[in-house]
């Protein structure tokens, strides 16, 4: 985010906008700016399935997108992980494998004036030991002839972390995302996407049940204490895309990003997709995408003695490591010309293939003499999706 | 600092579409563009799962997607 | 980071109220149609001063445009209304290959002529900057009434204008 100095000279400045400019700009834009239009009513039917690293994660995700009036569509969201986890994390702790479920509704509306589409929506996630709460404002404008739109977006969440083993605690977890976009048609065939997102957390932030290892003082064995994470976080995620037509009907995108964050990560990753239609309603969709990231400041897969440093981690999520992801898609338009009050639907089904590559985390359920010399953990997984959309 | 300039930007940008500045894609260049497969997010529901599947397991979020281009219809 | 945020908001909210103060543009104008030829959906040419004498509604459209389908139904419906009267609506669709809107005429017939503008030369003439745009031309050629966009509710509108030309 801004330094503390810029932010207050920002503010200093803009109490210095002159009336007549905002004035000017109101009677100006009254004039000449065109109407925005509201997606199309939709309904979709997901079912999602994730397996890999002693991991299954199934479930359903169901949407509904529908215009009420002119002005105003609504949607809503119903989603569930049922999770199946014998991670290695589970485990190399000597916990059982466990089961639970999480549940997700989120709703939201859209309201478009003029050339402007506002969004409000809200997302309540649950499962036996998290509860978070996300309240967000969206605000999509097209101008310069419907040749850029620009987009900002606010949105809080309010998360209460529990511990299934100690009925007890409970902690809290707040955060604040500030989002921006740019999208720019470029030429007739292309179009350019930049987007801002600054995430601040706060409160508690790791994870009730895991822990870090330690050498011990004899430095041929191991134990275990609880992690300890900073009480806050702030990052910044900037990211380009851009997607061209090709000549024959095809169409092929790529992405960077970059993030990084005040815990010491720096994340990169870059996607490619190329999507090509077939005769009869088909479409093949190839996509590649590849993700790297160092660790964060206070991570460590083993620490050199007990409480080493003030805040401890040993959460993969947060160590050195990269993945490469290989994916397929197949669509098909099974609802060419209209059924009944349907105008279009199509079925879908997509196969993406995860590699991760850890660089400092160790597979502990290798045992080796010394500490330290576990191998590096790697794993693959496979996520399959099927899903059916139709608009009416 | 950022975020002032940002908005500055913004208001002259929106002042600027009153004046001459002609859109160099007209609106009936705009077949290709409002072609279903040049939009980045026309899979919604799946895209919103697999950034979920990524945020889970990665350290970075943020940044993942945004609004416009298409038909430009009014 | 108090600060950061409230001026966040706060600009925000200046920002999109300075941005939502736009309409649907529509506007007189008064000068003569641009005249041009083109072939219609029948096979035959059509050119638009041969049309003097009546009320024409030209309305640019293209099969990828939502508005544009949403529209074509109701201007089907006012030119059967009003073509006794001495009106007509004439299609142009923009699109440099006319297979896909030919299918969509197809599965969603008109009662009007439906003209190809293959190398964008009349909208070029008719400088349409929205999709759809529809121009009403009164009996002696001249263009009096511009709508860009189409909106649910803009029909009555044609309605009034289409009236007023026409006993004009």
């Amino acid at each position: 985010m801004a330094p503390r100095v810029g932010t207050v000279v920002a503010v200093g400045v803009t109490r210095h906008i002159p009336a007549w400019l905002v004035g000017t700009a109101l009677l100006c834009c009254s004039l000449a700016v065109l109407a925005g239009v509201l997606p199309d009513d939709r309904a979709d039917a997901l079912y999602h399935s994730y397996d890999g690293g002693g991991v299954e994660i199934t479930g359903p995700s169901l949407m509904v997108l529908k215009k009420l009036g002119q002005n105003v569509a609504v949607n809503g969201n119903y989603y569930v992980d049922s999770i199946s986890s014998a991670s290695i994390d589970v485990v190399t702790s000597g916990a059982s494998a466990y089961s639970e479920d999480r549940i997700e509704f989120s709703g939201g509306v859209d309201y478009l004036h003029g050339n402007s589409i506002m969004s409000l929506s809200f997302t309540n996630s649950s499962e036996d030991d998290y509860e978070a709460n996300t309240a967000g404002f969206g605000i999509s404008m097209d101008m310069f002839g419907n040749m850029t739109t620009v987009s900002m977006g606010y949105s809080r969440g309010w998360d209460m972390v529990m511990n299934n083993l100690d009925s007890t605690f409970s902690r809290d977890a707040d955060r604040q995302n500030y989002k921006l976009g740019l999208t720019q048609v470029v030429t007739k065939d292309m179009l350019l996407e930049l987007n801002y997102e600054g995430i601040t957390d706060e409160g508690f932030l790791n994870n009730p049940y895991r822990s870090v290892r330690y050498l011990d003082p004899g430095g041929d064995s191991y134990s275990y204490e609880s992690e300890i994470y900073p009480n806050t976080r702030t990052s910044n995620a900037v990211a380009i895309r851009s997607i061209y037509y090709l000549p024959y009907r095809a169409a092929v995108s790529g992405e960077y990003r970059f993030f990084d964050d005040t815990w010491g990560i720096d994340a990169h990753n870059l996607k490619f997709v190329y999507t090509h239609p077939l005769q009869g309603g088909w479409v093949l969709e190839g996509n590649y995408r590849y993700y790297t990231q160092n660790a964060a400041d206070f991570y460590s897969d083993l620490f050199p003695f007990q409480g080493a440093q003030n805040f401890l981690a040993r959460d993969k999520e947060l160590s050195t490591f990269s993945s490469h992801t290989i994916g397929f898609k197949l669509s098909y338009d099974f609802i060419k010309n209209g059924w009944r009050s349907i105008d279009k639907g199509k079925i879908n089904l997509a196969w993406d293939h995860i590699l991760f590559d850890y660089d400092d985390f160790r597979d502990l359920r290798v045992v080796t003499p010394a500490p330290g010399d576990e191998p590096l953990y790697s794993f693959s997984a496979d996520v399959v999706q099927l899903y059916v959309s139709i608009w009416f | 600092m950022r975020l002032c300039a940002f908005y500055l930007l913004l208001i002259a940008l929106s002042l600027t579409g009153c004046s001459s500045i002609e859109p160099w894609v007209k609106p009936y260049e705009r077949a290709h563009l409002a072609d279903p497969i040049m939009n980045f997010d026309r899979d919604p529901v799946s895209g919103a799962y697999m950034t979920h599947v990524y945020q889970a397991r990665e350290a970075a979020r943020g940044a993942e997607g945004g609004h416009g281009g298409g038909c430009g219809c009014n | 980071m108090r600060t950061t945020q409230s001026a966040f908001m706060r600009y925000t909210l200046a920002t999109v109220m300075v941005l939502l103060s736009s309409t649907v543009s529509a506007g007189t104008v008064q000068a003569p149609a641009p005249d041009f030829t083109l072939k219609s959906d029948s096979g035959e040419n059509l050119r638009l001063s041969e049309m003097r004498g009546e009320v024409v509604l030209i309305n640019f459209w293209a099969s990828w445009c939502g508005p544009c389908r949403q529209e074509m139904p109701i201007l089907s419906e006012l030119h059967d209304k009003y073509k006794a009267m001495g009106f007509t609506v004439l299609g142009i669709n923009v699109e440099e290959n006319s297979s896909d809107a030919r299918k969509l005429l197809k599965e969603m017939p008109v009662s009007f002529p439906v003209l190809f503008d293959n190398d964008s030369s009349v909208s070029k003439q008719y400088d349409v900057a929205a999709m759809p745009s529809t121009v009403l031309v009164d009996r002696d050629g001249n263009m009096r009434y511009l709508h860009k966009g189409y909106k649910p509710g803009l029909e009555d509108t044609y309605v009034d204008q289409v009236r007023s030309l026409i006993r004009e």
